[in-house]
Formats: C-alpha cells, sequence, structure tokens
C-alpha cells in the first residue's frame, strides 16, 4: 500500500472530530437509516423518561434505571463514532483534494480551431462549460477534466494519484485525457472540456472520499433486512414476556425489558455496518483505486474470472531476444555478432534487446567502426542492418531477410527451419540473421513473463478466480504464453467484440467478470463488466465506462480490488455472526437475573455466576456497548483475508466468529460484573 | 435407555430411509411428468381430471398464478368443510346422529384441516359422523398434504431453474401429488393397518357389557384409511380423541411402528426428490442430515428423561427402571413412545400414541421447542422442506458472507429481495406463537381453560399456539381448547402459520427462478457435507432458541428445576 498510509487508522484529529460527529449523528433524521440503532436510540430515550419519572416521584433504583439509559446511550454513541471514524479518513483526503481544486483561472479560447497564439480570455474554472476549449501551458493547472486535442505536453497528476513522476498527454490515441487539478510541467496543450463543473473526476473522487453520495450496496441493504428482521423478532420475544412473566405473577419494568432488547438484538453489527462498508471503500481509495460505487466493490469479491490484456499485464510490454540459434558452420557467437551489428541501427524494443543479449550474454565488443551504411529498420521493409567491414548484414523477420538474400523457405538449411518452426510454436517470434547472401541464424524473441505473475494465479486460483488473457496474438503464441504465465484460458487474435462476447457468454452462466482496459476500444467491454477497471492514463471513454479508475494504472491491481471485495465481505459475515452467536451469553446472564425473584431455582442457569440480577443486566448492557468500541478497528481494518478455498475459509471463520461470539461474552459480562461489583454500581 | 430400545428406534429408521430412496426418485419422475410404473394405470385417470377440470398442463405459472391458485382451492376447501360440519346433522352416513357444530368449533376444524393442523378441539368419535369424517375431514387430509408437497416442489424447481419465470402448474402438481404419490400409499397402509387389527366399517358404535355389567359404547368407523392419511399427510388428525393412543386407532406395537414409519415417510422422501430435482443429490442429503440429526437428538431427550422418571415418584415407591409412564402405552414402550413423540412434533404430524402433558418436564419441552423451530425437522409433507429452505437461505446469508462473497444457495445469489421475503416468513411462528401466548397467559377467560397452575398451565399454553401456528396439531392437552376464545384465536394462528408463511416464501421462490444459476467452484460456499450441516443445526437452534427462551424457561425449564428440587409432580 502507498502514499496516503499517512493517515493511521485511529489518527488523533479523526478521532476528535469523530466523538463530535457522533453527536451529532445522535439526530432522528439520521439515526433512522439505521433500524437497529433506531431501535436503541427509541428505547433509550424510553428509559431516560422513566428515569426522570422516577426521580420525580422519588422511585426506588434510580441508581439502576439512570446507568441503564446512560449505557444506552453510549451504544448508540459507540455505532455513531464508529461510522464517523470510518467517514473521518475520507474527510481527511477529501480536504486535501479539495484544495487543490480551488481557484483555477483558465485560458479560454475564443474559437476551437485558434492557434496557440491567438488571444484567449481568463476564465474562472467554475464557469467552464462543456465543450469550452481552454488551453493549458506549463505552470498552468489544468481547470477541469478533458481531452486534449492539440498539442504535447507532461503532466504532473500527483494531486490525484499520489505519483509525482510525470505522465505524457497528448492529442489522439489513448492518452488523450487530462484530469482537472493536475498541473502541465512541460509544453502545451488545447483542452477540450468533458466534464461540466461539479461532476470533474475530482469532484466525484471528492463525493466519494467523503461518502456524501454513500448510498446502502446490494449486500448492505440484504444484511439490513435481515438485521431489521432479527430486531422484530426479538421485539415480538421481549415485548411478549412481559405477559407471558405476568403468568406467574412476575411484573417485568420496563427497564429491563429494554436492557433484554437491546442486548439481544444485533447492535454490533447494527452499529458496525456502515462504518464497513465505508472502510471499504476507503481501502480502496488508499489503495490509489477510485470506485465509482459501493456495488463494484462488492462485486469485486464475487469476481468468478478476471479478463486480462497479456501486453503489460502478464507479459513486459514488448518481446525481448533471449537465444541465437546458429546454422551449421556458424557458431552461436557468429549469430551474436552479426545481429548485434545488424540491430545496433534498430531502435525498436526489440532491436534493443538484441544489442542487449549480445552484448550481455556473448560479450560481443562494442567499438564498432565507422559503417558504410546504416539501414534503420521500418514497419514495410521488416528488417534493419549495417554494411560494414565489406559485410553486409541484415536481420528481420524470416520472410523479409529470406527475400533480400534470394532464399526460397525450402532451400534453406534444415536446422535454421526447424529452428524457425520450434520458436513460433513455442509463441516465441524468430527473426533470421543474413550475412551477405549467407544465412549466419535465428534470433529467438519472445515474450517474457513478468517474473511474480506466476504465483499471483497461482493465488487467484485459490480463490477459484478464473484467469483469462486477452491477447490479439495468434492461437500458438498465446497457447504457449498462456501456459507459461499459467492463466487458465485464452483468447487469442482478440478483437475488441470479442472482449464483449465473452464478457456476455460468461455472465450468461452467472459468472461475474473483471476486467482492465484503457483505450476507447475496450470501453464496451468495461461498462459491460461486473468490475471494470479503467486506467488513469486511459482515455476518458474508457474511464467513463468502468466503475472504477486506478490512479496508478496498473493492471494487476485487479488481484488487490478483488481482495478488498472480499474482505469487506468476510468482515460484515464474520461480525454478523459474531453479533447473533454472542446472545446466547446474554441470555444466560439476563433471564435467571429477571425471574429469580419468583423461581428462585432458575439461578441454575446463572452459569457465570454473577453477583446480583441488577448487576448481572448491568453488566450484559454494559458489554454490549463496549463491545462496539473494542471491534471498531477490526471494522476498519477487515479480517485478515487469505487466498483460499471457500471450506478454509469459512472453517476458519466460524471458528473464531462463531465459537468465538459463543465464548467472548461469557467472559466479557463475567469481567465487567466483578468490576461493576466491585465499584458498588450495582 | 436400552439397548435394545435404540434398537427399535434404528430399525425403524433405517426402515423409513430405505423406503424413502425409491419414493424420493418416484416423486422427482412424477413431477418432472416422466413415465413412472404407475404411468399406464394413472395417466388416463389425469388426462380425465384436466380434461374434466380445463387445466392446460404444459401451461406453467409465474409464482403469484402458484400461489393464487392455490389459495384459491384452499378457500374453497375451507367453506366446503364448514358448511358441511355445520349441517352434518342434516346428511347421510350419521349412525350416531350427531348434529351440527357451532360457528367456532366448525371455523377452528376447518381451518385446522385445510392448513394441514389437525388441532381437534373435540372428541371425534363423539362429534363427526361418518361422512364428516370420510368426505370432509379425509379429503383435506389429502388435499392439504397434495398442497404442501406442490409448494416444495414448486420452491425446489425454482432452485432448479435459471432466469425462469414460470415455476410449475399448481393444478398439475396438486393432481399428480394426490393420484400418484398420496392415493396409493394410502390404499397400501390402510389395508397394512386393518392387518393389525384397525377397524374400518360404516357401521355404527356398538355396545358391549363389561365384566362388572355396566354397558360400554365401543367406538367404531372406518379409521385404517382415515388413519392413513393421517399419518402419510402428516396430518395428525385422529379418528378418537385418544389418537394414536386408543386401541383402535394404534392397537399394536406393530401399527405403532407402522404409524411411525409412515408419517415420516414422504418428508423424508421429499430430500431425496429435492436433491434430485436440483441435480446435486448431496445437496438433499444435507437437509436431511440436518433434519435427522436434531430429530434424534430430541428424540435420545425424550428418551433420557422419561427413563429418568420424576424423583418424587421413585421416591413414593414407584418402581423407577420403567421410567415415567404417566399417560403412555404400554405396548409401545418408552422408545417408540419416545421416538413416536419426537417425530409427530418434527413433522408437523400431530399424531400422538402418549399424553405429552404426562411427560416430564424435559420430556415435554423437547416437542414444544421442534414445533417451534418450525416444523422442519423433518416437517410436514412439502413445508418441512420449504421451512428447511428458509432456513437454510437464512444460514447461507449470513456465514456465506463469511467466505468473501454475495452468498449463494444452489448457484442462486441471495440478496436484499430475498431476504425480505425470508425474513417475512419466519417472522410469523414468533408473532402468533408468543403474541396469542402472551395475550392468553393475562386474560382471565383464556386461563378458566387450563387444568394445571404453575408453569404447567403456561406450557399448556404455550404448547397449544405452538402447536396452530406451527401447524402441528398435536395437543399438550391439560387445556380446554373447545371455548370461543380459543377456537378463534387457534384458528386465526393456524390460519396465518400455515398461508402467511407460504406466500413470503413462495415470493422468494419466484425471485430466486428468475436469478441466473451460476455454477459451483471452490469459491462457493459448500452447501453439502458436515461443515454447512454443523452451521446449519446451530443457526436452527440458535435462530430457535432466540425466540423461545424466555418462554420456555418460564414453562418447562423452570419446571424441570422445580422438580429437581423435589417441589413438583
Amino acid at each position: 500500500m502507498s502514499k496516503s498510509e499517512a493517515i493511521a487508522i485511529l489518527d488523533q484529529t479523526i478521532l476528535r472530530r469523530a466523538a463530535i460527529d457522533a453527536v451529532k449523528k445522535l439526530a432522528p433524521q439520521k439515526l433512522v437509516r439505521n433500524p437497529v440503532m433506531f431501535v436503541t436510540g427509541v428505547v433509550a430515550a424510553l428509559v431516560t423518561l422513566i428515569y426522570v419519572r422516577d426521580a420525580i416521584t422519588g422511585q426506588e433504583g434510580l441508581a439502576f434505571t439512570g446507568q441503564i439509559a446512560a449505557w444506552l446511550w453510549f451504544t448508540v454513541l459507540f455505532a455513531n463514532f464508529a461510522e464517523a471514524v470510518a467517514e473521518g479518513r475520507g474527510k481527511a483526503q477529501a480536504d486535501a483534494l479539495r484544495r487543490t481544486r480551488s481557484d483555477t483561472m483558465a485560458k479560454l479560447m475564443l474559437h476551437a480551431d485558434d492557434s496557440r497564439d491567438d488571444p484567449w480570455e481568463p476564465r474562472e474554472a467554475y464557469d467552464l462549460k462543456e465543450g469550452d476549449v481552454v488551453l493549458v501551458e506549463a505552470g498552468d493547472t489544468i481547470p477541469a477534466d478533458g481531452e486534449v486535442i492539440e498539442g504535447i505536453a507532461s503532466i504532473n497528476e500527483s494531486a490525484i494519484t499520489g505519483e509525482s513522476a510525470p505522465v505524457i498527454r497528448e492529442s489522439g490515441g489513448d492518452r488523450s485525457a487530462v484530469t482537472g487539478g493536475t498541473v502541465v510541467l512541460s509544453d502545451w496543450i488545447k483542452v477540450r472540456v468533458t466534464a461540466a463543473p461539479g461532476s470533474s473526476f475530482l469532484d466525484r473522487m471528492i463525493a466519494l472520499v467523503e461518502g456524501a453520495e454513500r448510498q446502502k450496496t446490494p449486500n448492505e441493504l440484504a444484511l439490513s433486512t435481515l438485521l431489521s428482521g432479527m430486531t422484530l423478532i426479538l421485539l415480538i420475544t421481549v415485548v411478549t414476556l412481559w405477559g407471558i412473566a405476568g403468568y406467574s405473577g412476575t411484573v417485568l419494568s420496563v427497564t429491563v425489558l429494554v436492557a433484554l432488547l437491546v442486548t439481544l438484538i444485533p447492535t454490533t453489527i447494527g452499529g458496525l455496518l456502515s462504518a464497513i462498508g465505508i472502510a471499504g471503500m476507503d481501502r480502496l481509495i488508499r489503495f490509489n483505486v477510485v470506485a465509482t460505487s459501493g456495488r463494484a466493490v462488492e462485486a469485486a469479491g464475487d469476481v468468478d474470472t478476471l479478463l486480462l490484456d497479456k501486453t503489460g499485464t502478464i507479459t513486459f510490454g514488448n518481446r525481448l531476444a533471449t537465444a541465437f540459434v546458429p546454422v551449421p558452420g556458424r557458431s552461436e557467437r557468429d549469430v551474436a555478432e552479426a545481429a548485434h551489428l545488424a540491430s545496433l541501427a534498430d531502435e525498436t524494443p526489440e532491436g534493443r534487446s538484441i544489442v542487449a543479449l549480445a552484448r550481455g550474454s556473448y560479450g560481443v565488443g562494442t567499438e564498432i567502426h565507422a559503417p558504410t551504411a546504416v539501414i534503420p529498420f521500418s514497419a514495410q521493409t521488416r528488417l534493419s542492418g549495417i554494411d560494414i567491414d565489406g559485410r553486409s548484414l541484415r536481420k528481420g523477420a524470416v520472410d523479409a531477410v529470406l527475400a533480400g538474400v534470394g532464399l526460397a523457405t525450402d532451400r534453406t538449411p534444415a536446422v535454421f527451419r526447424e529452428a524457425v518452426l520450434a520458436i513460433s510454436k513455442t509463441g516465441g517470434t524468430p527473426l533470421a540473421v543474413a550475412d551477405g547472401k549467407d544465412l549466419v541464424g535465428v534470433i529467438h524473441l519472445k515474450d517474457v513473463v513478468k517474473p511474480d505473475v506466476k504465483a499471483r494465479f497461482a493465488a487467484l486460483r485459490q480463490m477459484s478466480i478464473k484467469t483469462v488473457m486477452v491477447t490479439g496474438d495468434n492461437p500458438v503464441t498465446a497457447a504457449a504464453i498462456a501456459s507459461e504465465a499459467g492463466v487458465d484460458d485464452y483468447i487469442a487474435e482478440a478483437t475488441p467484440q470479442d472482449k464483449l462476447a465473452y464478457i456476455k457468454s460468461e455472465q450468461a452462466k452467472g459468472r461475474l467478470i473483471a476486467m482492465c482496459g484503457d483505450g476507447t476500444n475496450d470501453a464496451p467491454a468495461l461498462a459491460q463488466a461486473d468490475v471494470g477497471v479503467a486506467m488513469q492514463t486511459g482515455t476518458q471513454a474508457a474511464r467513463e465506462a468502468g466503475n472504477m479508475v486506478d490512479l496508478d494504472s496498473d493492471p494487476t491491481k485487479l488481484i488487490e480490488i478483488t481482495e478488498i471485495g472480499k474482505q469487506l465481505l468476510m468482515t460484515r459475515g464474520s461480525l454478523t455472526t459474531f453479533s447473533i452467536a454472542n446472545d446466547v451469553a446474554k441470555y444466560f446472564a439476563i433471564i435467571p437475573a429477571l425471574f429469580v425473584a419468583t423461581y428462585p431455582e432458575l439461578d441454575a442457569l446463572n452459569i457465570m455466576g454473577l453477583a446480583s440480577p441488577e448487576s448481572a443486566i448491568l453488566s450484559a448492557v454494559i458489554f454490549n456497548a463496549l463491545i462496539i468500541i473494542a471491534l471498531i478497528p477490526l471494522a476498519l481494518k477487515g479480517v485478515s483475508y487469505r487466498p483460499s478455498g471457500a471450506s478454509a475459509l469459512l472453517r476458519r471463520n466460524l471458528l473464531i466468529y462463531g465459537l468465538g461470539g459463543l465464548v467472548v461474552p461469557f467472559i466479557g459480562i463475567k469481567l465487567v460484573d466483578l468490576a461493576v461489583s466491585a465499584l458498588g454500581l450495582a | 435407555m436400552t439397548f435394545q430400545g435404540w434398537l427399535e428406534i434404528a430399525l425403524v429408521l433405517s426402515a423409513v430411509l430405505a423406503a424413502a430412496w425409491p419414493l424420493g426418485n418416484y416423486m422427482a419422475r412424477v413431477f418432472a411428468g416422466d413415465q413412472t410404473l404407475l404411468s399406464p394405470v394413472l395417466a388416463p385417470v389425469e388426462r380425465a381430471i384436466y380434461a374434466a377440470a380445463g387445466i392446460r398442463r404444459d401451461r406453467e405459472q409465474t409464482w403469484v398464478g402458484y400461489t393464487l391458485a392455490m389459495l384459491a382451492l384452499n378457500a374453497a376447501g375451507f367453506l366446503l368443510l364448514y358448511a358441511m360440519m355445520r349441517v352434518q346433522g342434516g346428511l347421510p352416513l350419521n349412525p350416531q346422529g350427531f348434529s351440527g357444530l357451532t360457528p367456532d368449533l366448525a371455523y377452528n376444524t376447518a381451518v385446522s384441516f385445510v392448513s394441514n393442523t389437525n388441532w381437534q378441539s373435540y372428541g371425534g368419535e363423539t362429534t363427526m359422523s361418518h361422512l364428516t369424517q370420510m368426505t370432509g375431514l379425509a379429503v383435506q387430509n389429502f388435499l392439504s398434504a397434495a398442497t404442501g408437497i406442490a409448494l416444495a416442489i414448486a420452491v425446489t424447481r425454482a432452485f432448479a431453474r435459471s432466469g425462469a419465470r414460470e415455476i410449475g402448474n399448481f393444478w398439475v402438481d396438486v393432481t399428480r401429488a394426490t393420484l400418484y404419490v398420496l392415493l396409493p400409499l394410502s390404499i397400501l397402509l390402510a389395508i397394512a393397518f386393518v392387518a393389525t387389527g384397525m377397524p374400518q366399517t360404516l357401521a355404527p358404535n356398538f355396545e358391549a357389557a363389561t365384566l362388572e355389567g355396566a354397558k360400554q359404547t365401543i367406538a367404531v368407523g372406518p379409521v385404517a384409511s382415515q388413519e392413513a392419511i393421517k399419518q402419510l399427510g402428516t396430518n395428525g388428525g385422529g379418528f378418537f380423541n385418544a389418537n394414536a393412543a386408543h386401541p383402535f386407532e394404534n392397537p399394536s406395537a406393530w401399527s405403532n411402528v407402522l404409524s411411525i414409519w409412515s408419517m415420516l415417510l414422504i418428508s423424508t422422501a421429499m430430500t431425496f426428490t429435492f436433491g434430485r430435482m436440483v441435480g446435486d443429490r448431496r445437496q438433499g442429503f444435507a437437509l436431511l442430515a440436518v433434519m435427522w440429526l436434531l430429530l434424534i437428538a430430541g428424540t435420545a431427550i425424550v428418551y433420557a428423561s422419561e427413563m429418568a422418571g420424576n424423583p418424587l415418584l421413585a421416591a413414593a415407591g414407584v418402581d423407577p427402571s420403567q421410567g415415567n409412564m404417566e399417560g403412555k402405552e404400554i405396548r409401545f414402550g418408552q422408545a417408540l413412545t419416545a421416538l413416536y413423540v419426537a417425530a409427530t412434533t418434527g413433522l408437523s404430524c400431530g399424531a400422538v400414541n402418549a399424553m405429552h402433558d404426562s411427560l416430564t418436564p424435559l420430556g415435554g419441552l423437547v416437542p414444544l421447542f421442534m414445533i417451534q423451530l418450525g416444523e422442519i425437522l423433518p416437517g410436514g409433507v412439502g413445508s418441512g422442506l420449504y421451512g428447511m429452505i428458509v432456513m437454510a437461505v437464512l444460514a447461507v446469508f449470513v456465514a456465506g458472507l463469511m467466505v468473501g462473497r454475495t452468498p449463494e444457495y444452489l448457484g442462486k445469489k441471495i440478496e436484499a429481495r430475498e431476504m425480505k421475503f425470508a425474513v417475512l416468513a419466519i417472522l410469523i411462528l414468533p408473532l402468533f406463537i408468543l403474541g396469542f401466548t402472551a395475550v392468553a397467559a393475562t386474560l382471565p377467560a383464556a386461563l378458566s381453560s387450563l387444568a394445571n397452575a404453575g408453569p404447567h398451565g403456561l406450557t399448556e399454553i404455550l404448547y397449544a399456539y405452538s402447536s396452530a401456528a406451527g401447524n402441528n396439531g398435536s395437543a399438550f392437552a391439560g387445556l380446554n381448547a373447545n371455548t370461543p376464545w380459543f377456537n378463534t384465536t387457534l384458528g386465526l394462528a393456524m390460519m396465518f402459520g400455515r398461508f402467511a408463511y407460504v406466500v413470503p416464501v413462495m415470493a422468494m421462490a419466484g425471485a430466486i427462478a428468475a436469478k441466473t444459476k451460476a455454477g459451483a467452484s471452490s469459491g462457493t460456499f459448500p452447501t453439502h457435507g458436515s461443515l454447512f450441516i454443523g452451521l446449519l443445526v446451530g443457526v436452527i437452534l440458535i435462530l430457535g432458541g432466540l425466540q423461545y427462551f424466555p418462554a420456555l424457561a418460564l414453562g418447562p425449564v423452570v419446571e424441570h428445576v422445580l422438580m429437581l428440587a423435589g417441589k413438583t409432580l
């Protein structure tokens, strides 16, 4: 993780601000968004009223009622506090982002096709409209999101990405999108504004990190439904208990019934639910990924299939020379020397990799006589070469070189033909090397798979996520790289339409697909995918189509995004299980306390040996409130996640949060009871 | 507990499994409309029924259509039965000349038989004419069971299908359930029951002179045929007031074994049908394992606590080796009585071969709690399966999140909509059980019906409402339920317990059916195997315990500790 790690989980200023916000969130219209806490708030108010009434009429047991009321309010406050802390971290980031946005002055061009030297008029960034064309020169801040329509510039995007290395933006192609708030370092560009003020990328990002637009995500909604349902069921249980207890002549006070209700309803998960969601989004943002919806973050946890572009994700961007194969009568070193000389004028990465391999592995010397002619590589000739010391050396595509030396393929040495075939079969690219009219050998160029991807794909397989490599290569090449990288499947000779079709067919089988892309032609697939991660360096169209933007433009991040999504769901599930399992101990604390006066024999259920009925009830309520505070760090950090199969995960989490949830409150309530009775509170 | 006792239990349960497996597979074929063994005989009958009723076999219904059809059939059944009972005095086949029923009793009984509860506020042999028994009550025994089976099949289809709007045709399902499953089995079972000594006659009651010279009326009637569907359809409404403890309704140890076997048969087989229809038999095995684990645990607790008996009685000189025999029949023995008690309440059958009122406090807590857990262990025919599916959906949702994915059950994502309906369904039982109990427990008009004071009286009220809302129908007894208050409120509990539960379940099924079914992977939450079985058991127990622990603590639990303290009989 990077950059904004500086905002620690429990930063002092955030805590202070959160404490104040926790009180503000007591407002009923805010509390009602969370049914469990709303119920808690209502009954807390009820017990407070009873306390006031009893205080006025001089009833007994005032201290008990007062303490219950206080702890009920603390329960709500602690839940509000958890949410406020989670939001606080986003707010701190939003403040930083907002500072970059303020008071930018734009240079508005009067006509879209004006040249750089034509006059412009100054205009507040806020007043720019979609379609306006502005000039941005070295040192200027780009006033709004837009597309470069003319020029090229290096730009510092650290305001958005936190990355200070400049990036190049130019008109045309896939690097034409610029973001408001970033700074042009050199040269100039003409930018057509594509987002109205207030809806720019930066604006949306601020809104997102602040949580202002936060809506409940689908799974959060489903979980809230369950929690509300459980609250209702327990409300029935508690309300009817009044009548059922009345049968045996036990009169239960509203205070103890409320205490029973609040300890039983799932306040722990209810109090932490929104904090978990906010923290999940926040974790992504600290990972430099901006999700435009919480739905996408959840979907990331469900992803079944990852579509990965080969180039740049699985392999290094370019093919590299890895071996020289000589024809009979020549040595590897001969091939290396010839290839080295022939590639000196080849400025492509492939050419440079040949030079590097010859020098590095074969010790080919660097002092060169003056050449008589240099043939630079071109896409038309598909070869490069050099005429030097009376030799005429060429290297390039096999058919191009053979045509150059006037050899038919079937007249070439068998070794040569076999080498060419073998290299092609394994997904490599063979290049022929010729010296005059003689073939010298073959250069093996291949896509080099990044060193760590195989392990990452293995981890994904453990998470049961299928990896699919997408490449424009022919099927033979694709298969070879696929097997080397350890992906599960590949799409060869892929067009953007193929990608889209593949996504649709997988989705029809009920699978969720994640992909990343940067080009305009990726946009339909990005929009179709359940999780579409657009690269920050990509085009505006791609960024609009995806539901996440990776500010670091690192395609391998899909893996971490998936993990964050899973962690979010796991945290919810674990705390729900914990919360429900807690109820068992609370029953054993409260039920004997309620009825021991009527049936002294029921003390047999008081297996914790709590000091007195009042102390038992109070201890359960206090434990119930404190557990929320105790679990805030877990809710914010998320439960730990290791890639493994569902069964192993379930077993582990059931053990920790299910069994733990059964056991912990027995110990916790007993400890609180010891403290309560030692302090003489009840 | 004795080894022989457990051997008896094991043998009966094995016999259930042995018959349920082929029956389950047979039902899967029946509801898929495939050719079966009985098709040559029954297919023409089936076609004739559809032709007469104007049913298009190939026209399937959405969940709304299916549910409305189900409600229409049951409403019609209710009205017919109500009318018949009101006017039975003027109808034929009434050798004892019984008069029509009071409105509240007729309402209560009609709801009771339509909802597969078979709660009986009356004594059968002193209230119902043969016509009412055979064409009223018995018909509803068939239809309510067939309704349950049809609903369970529809819910199963929802999980089996992908992206579907329709979940079957109710009329076809209910016809097939009756024709291919319930009728043939009932005929065979009735003959077997006659062989064990059950009467099957239309003759009136006769009088016998006892040894002391007194006259005794011996009630008879078409008992065996009534008994067959009563057990098979988990109805439980007895021909006689004493139900399966009556010597004509359950004459011997053999008829007792056959009764237990037949009431467990279809509900057990449904889990196999389920596994087969969703294309993964292990899914059915897992649900069955959960049902039977809890059923056997319940049996063990009843068996153990009845054998332990009451220390006060032992102190008074009663031979403790037989355990608590009060209210039990010597011909059945402790082991098979314990199994009967657990099975009839784990199922929503409600037939009884012992007085549940006379069980020890813990022995009485088990049947009560098994009803409150939602009649899913293994539950009524059909209703047990869809009830268990709701619990599985809840369990998958809570724990499924812990594997880091949106929870899925059988390849269907469980989201807000499904959750809403599942939660609505599970709200019904506590609302009616606890709500009415709380009111009755403080209402003098209701309390006057009680035979016992103290915690036992509370248990009697709690049991009555649990039995009604859970559509069980067994009575704890000790409570005079034939009063306007109880007839009305119990009737409401039965009606809502059945139909207010089913409608959200069907809505959930509709939402599930429409979802695309995703294939399983190693990242999918596994819903078979011991981990899931353990989880589902835990969820059922905790969820049930949360709702009923306080009430149970004040009833059987406190009674138990009082008994141990030597303070109560």
